[in-house]
């Protein structure tokens, strides 16, 4: 197969602007003909259903919540980048390019990574304008902070809630569209499977959460929203509701899926504390801005951490990255934070932490500046740990946060099956193998707000669509897969629930395929994941109702997929044999312990073929091209 | 702390339709660190292996933000801790052998799908009715040409910080929707982008609060008790303002 990313001629800062002149258009009487479901109602979902009904187009809007709302973008807390430079502190269109580009250690492609570089600043106008009360100074003009891994203030804000904010700005303007009948909103639905129809996406198949009835849904195009697979590891800062099955479906439909291996480990998130546990809850980087990240220099040092002077301590992100200090990227702070631990210095009651010390900050500020900046995070780690941060330093350790990786698409969003396009965390595309902090929301944004409305145009206004019935054979197909599936799960009446599945994946997926891996690791998870996944099929148990109201059975089939990505994340992760970005593979390692890539080998996406329930994937390889950056071993020192 | 056991009535409902009734269970184990859904989650993997229904109740984020997070517990929308959902309620703030009861949202505009899931799309119907400022995207000027005041750019967002969880409709005694509705509408009246629908927006998004079955306000202030974002009642008096002002002078 041959992987074309479509990237336009040209010099690289023309690109876009030549490439939106030579899309085709669909003259705006025409728009109404055509149709086109969205799947997901977060920061890309809303976005894009929200400007296609603007245009004129037909949209179907689907989420599994009760209100697009609830989205998980909204619980992204730190900020969002752009290329405003509004501080005067060098800022531009190409910093925030190669700020990026370098931040994915060299694995995202030049053209999509500018685009979305250059789109950064039409989101906060979009933002401003519907009526986001972004973070402003005295003066009323908009402040600005610097975030994790940019030596640039670029980063927008609204408390530590900006995610919160960006989702309910583009739920309003989704919620316009709604009134005004040109969005049609469908709630507490779960898309179970991709309509093909002569190659082409034209549908999905649903279960309606409340009925548990299956139905179909036929548009022109079908563009996947849905956020990416980070709860392939059961213990992750995603939603509860978070899953992989939509893009997955569209996997076994034949949609490339790329970089599986790529996922985030978020330095600053709360300690696990219990086999209980259902999630982890994240807290912003940006507390690094004022935080001193620290462990005790001995191994074993229980004292509390007030009681261990000054010289007993061990900055160790100042120490080892004297210029970026506690504000490396997150792969670095995370990979970090594991070498204390393992050391045998970590913290807290598992000895699975380190320290995130505020008290220098709150004796050169004054508490009430760190409380405005940072009051809400403040308040929710005292909620969970029952420690006042205020007085103790915050306790902290890496948790699975963001995949980078996820379906393949071409520069028009669009993956390798006609009509079907992907937006957001669900796609591959601009993050490479890390992804910078402040950067998922504009990412998300851009793809829905300033790509799609642009580029679906071209495809619709290329191909014919003939009307599809529900009757038609792929939708009848379609329908009795989804029911055979649920049918199985039903039937099986073992001794284990999927929740004991899910958390032995996730104990498998964090031990080999986790913040390091190496040859035998992946090996063992290849090995082991199968047979997991062979005993869920044989021995789990399901709540019994399927036309009910029943999360129950919503949560096993995610499970199911979840078991089988998780395998799909190995052998890619076994197949890149470098370090790059959040990847890192023990046996690829600089003398300084740095990711060490090889650019000569491995400078591709890796995109993957589903051949078959008992076959080996397919690795196809779309090689990247740098024209106008150097590729640099990443050096924070 | 020793680890807890306890005895949970809930209510159980089949479906929309059915009656519904108290069921009590115990659970045992129960952790001091466990947040108060994972103690829920404990009682469902009992009721899976027992081959029991699951008990259903709407959680996502589980962070506190997502505002999915729907209990009554103990007669009170979230529990007993001030300003915090009950995803972000934890066991250590409750004792070995206690009897908890925990019901869904009451409301008529808020009817139960099933045991301890309602549904809140009202809520969507109101910010449908005016939740916006009608901008495209693609049409903004830049954002930095209006400078708002970091004193009216402050209260925007004490409003805007709600997640439309709909404790404030469940503790009403009118069950009214008037906290919501009100951030809503003061959100947009504190800052210049909202200002050129002001009036239209007022006056539709009142009017659907009231079509979709919520009472009025009283001054209970009930919903400022619960609010896990602790918005304050002070918007419900703007909201009248700005009706009151939508109502008497012309567009």
């Amino acid at each position: 197969m041959k992987l074309d990313s479509k990237i336009p001629e040209g010099p690289l800062a023309e690109k876009w602007d030549k490439h939106k002149f030579d899309l085709k258009l669909v003259n705006p009487a025409n728009k109404r003909k055509y149709s086109v479901i969205v799947v997901g109602t977060g920061l890309a979902g809303a976005s894009a259903a929200s400007s296609l009904a603007e245009l004129g187009y037909n949209v179907k809007n689907i989420c599994i919540q009760d209100s697009p709302r609830r989205a998980h973008s909204i619980a992204a807390q730190g900020g969002i980048n752009a290329a405003k430079n509004y501080p005067n502190d060098g800022d531009s269109i190409w910093r925030l390019f190669y700020d990026t580009i370098k931040g994915g250690d060299y694995r995202s492609r030049e053209a999509n990574v500018y685009r979305l570089a250059q789109v950064s600043n039409n989101i906060i106008d979009q933002g401003v304008a519907q009526g986001i009360p972004f973070a402003r100074e005295y003066g009323g003009l908009l402040d600005n902070r610097s975030f994790g891994g940019a030596q640039v203030s670029r980063t927008f804000y609204a408390r530590g809630q900006t995610g919160q904010q960006l989702l309910l700005g583009a739920y309003s303007s989704l919620m316009r569209q709604v009134a005004k009948k040109q969005v049609e909103l469908i709630t507490r639905s779960e898309m179970l499977d991709l309509i093909l129809v002569d190659g082409k996406a034209r549908g999905i198949t649903t279960r309606n959460l409340i009925t548990g009835e299956i139905e179909t849904h036929m548009a022109d195009a079908v563009a996947i929203c849905t956020g990416g697979y980070g709860n392939a590891y059961f213990l992750s800062t995603n939603a509860k509701n978070s899953n992989a099955t939509a893009a997955w479906r569209c996997y076994k439909r034949g949609a490339l899926f790329a970089n599986p291996c790529f996922t985030q480990i978020h330095p600053t998130c709360i300690p696990f504390s219990g086999e209980y546990q259902s999630k982890l809850t994240l807290m912003s980087e940006s507390l690094r801005n004022d935080g001193r990240v620290w462990v005790p220099k001995k191994q074993g040092d229980n004292r509390a951490p007030n009681d261990i002077p000054e010289d007993e301590r061990d900055y160790y992100l100042e120490e080892r990255y004297p210029s970026f200090g506690n504000l490396v990227p997150r792969d670095v702070a995370s990979r970090n934070a594991k070498d204390v631990v393992d050391d045998g210095r970590g913290v807290g009651p598992s000895n699975v932490a380190v320290y995130l010390d505020f008290a220098d900050s709150i004796n050169r500020l004054g508490e009430n500046v760190i409380r405005e900046k940072y009051g809400n995070l403040f308040d929710m780690y005292e909620r969970i740990i029952d420690e006042n941060p205020y007085k103790t330093p915050m306790m902290i350790y890496p948790a699975v946060h963001y995949t980078m990786g996820g379906l393949w698409v071409d520069y028009n969003l669009m993956s390798n099956v006609p009509g079907l396009f992907v937006l957001g965390e669900a796609n591959f595309s601009d993050h490479g193998a890390n992804r910078l902090g402040a950067s998922a929301l504009m990412q998300g944004l851009a793809d829905g707000y300033f790509v799609i409305p642009y580029t679906i145009g071209d495809y619709l206004a290329s191909n014919s669509f003939d009307k599809i019935e529900s009757s038609h054979e792929a939708c009848q197909e379609s329908i009795a897969l989804v029911n055979d599936k649920m049918d199985k799960l039903l039937a099986i009446k073992g001794e284990k629930t999927s929740t004991e599945f899910h958390r032995e994946l996730g104990k498998l997926m964090w031990e080999y395929v986790g913040m390091a891996r190496d040859e035998a690791g992946l090996k063992k998870a290849i090995k082991e994941i199968p047979k997991l996944r062979e005993e869920f099929w044989q021995n789990v148990t399901v709540s019994s109702d399927k036309d009910l109201m029943n999360k129950d059975l919503e949560f096993a089939g995610r499970i199911a997929d979840f078991l089988e990505i998780g395998e799909l994340m190995a052998r890619d992760a076994l197949d890149r044999n470098e370090s790059c970005g959040g990847h890192f593979r023990l046996e690829s390692q600089t003398d300084e312990g740095e990711a060490k890539r090889k650019d000569d080998e491995y400078a591709y996406v890796s995109a993957w073929e589903y051949k078959g329930d008992d076959k080996k994937p397919a690795l196809h390889k779309e090689e990247l091209t740098f024209e106008n950056v150097e590729l640099t071993q990443r050096s924070y020192k | 702390m020793a680890d807890m056991t306890l005895t949970l009535k809930i209510w159980r409902q089949k479906d929309r339709k059915s009656p519904g009734k108290f069921v009590s269970y115990t659970v045992e184990n129960v952790s001091e660190h466990m947040s108060f859904l994972e103690m829920m989650d404990v009682l469902n993997e009992q009721l899976i292996k027992k081959g029991e229904d699951v008990v259903e109740f709407d959680n996502d984020c589980r962070e506190g933000i997502c505002g999915m997070c729907s209990l009554v517990i103990n007669g009170r929308p979230h529990g007993q801790e001030h300003g915090t959902a009950t995803c972000q309620l934890h066991m250590r703030k409750f004792n070995d052998g206690d009897i908890i009861v925990i019901e869904p949202w009451r409301a008529a505009a808020f009817p139960v799908l099933k045991d301890l899931t309602v549904d809140r799309t009202a809520f969507d119907r109101i910010i449908e009715a005016g939740g916006y400022t009608s901008i495209n995207a693609g049409g903004a000027a830049d954002s930095s040409a209006i400078l708002v005041p970091k004193s009216d750019a402050e209260e925007a967002m004490d409003a805007a910080s709600c997640i439309g969880c709909g404790a404030c409709v469940a503790a009403c005694p009118n069950a009214s929707a008037s906290l919501f509705t009100a951030a809503k509408i003061s959100q947009f009246a504190l800052l210049p982008q909202g200002q050129t629908e002001r009036k239209r927006r007022a006056a539709n998004m009142v009017a659907q609060m009231d079509a979709e079955g919520f009472g009025d306000c009283s001054n209970h202030a009930e919903c400022e008790a619960v609010c896990p974002k602790e918005i304050s009642i002070t918007h419900i008096a703007r909201m009248k303002r700005e009706y009151f002002k939508a109502m008497v002078f012309d567009e």
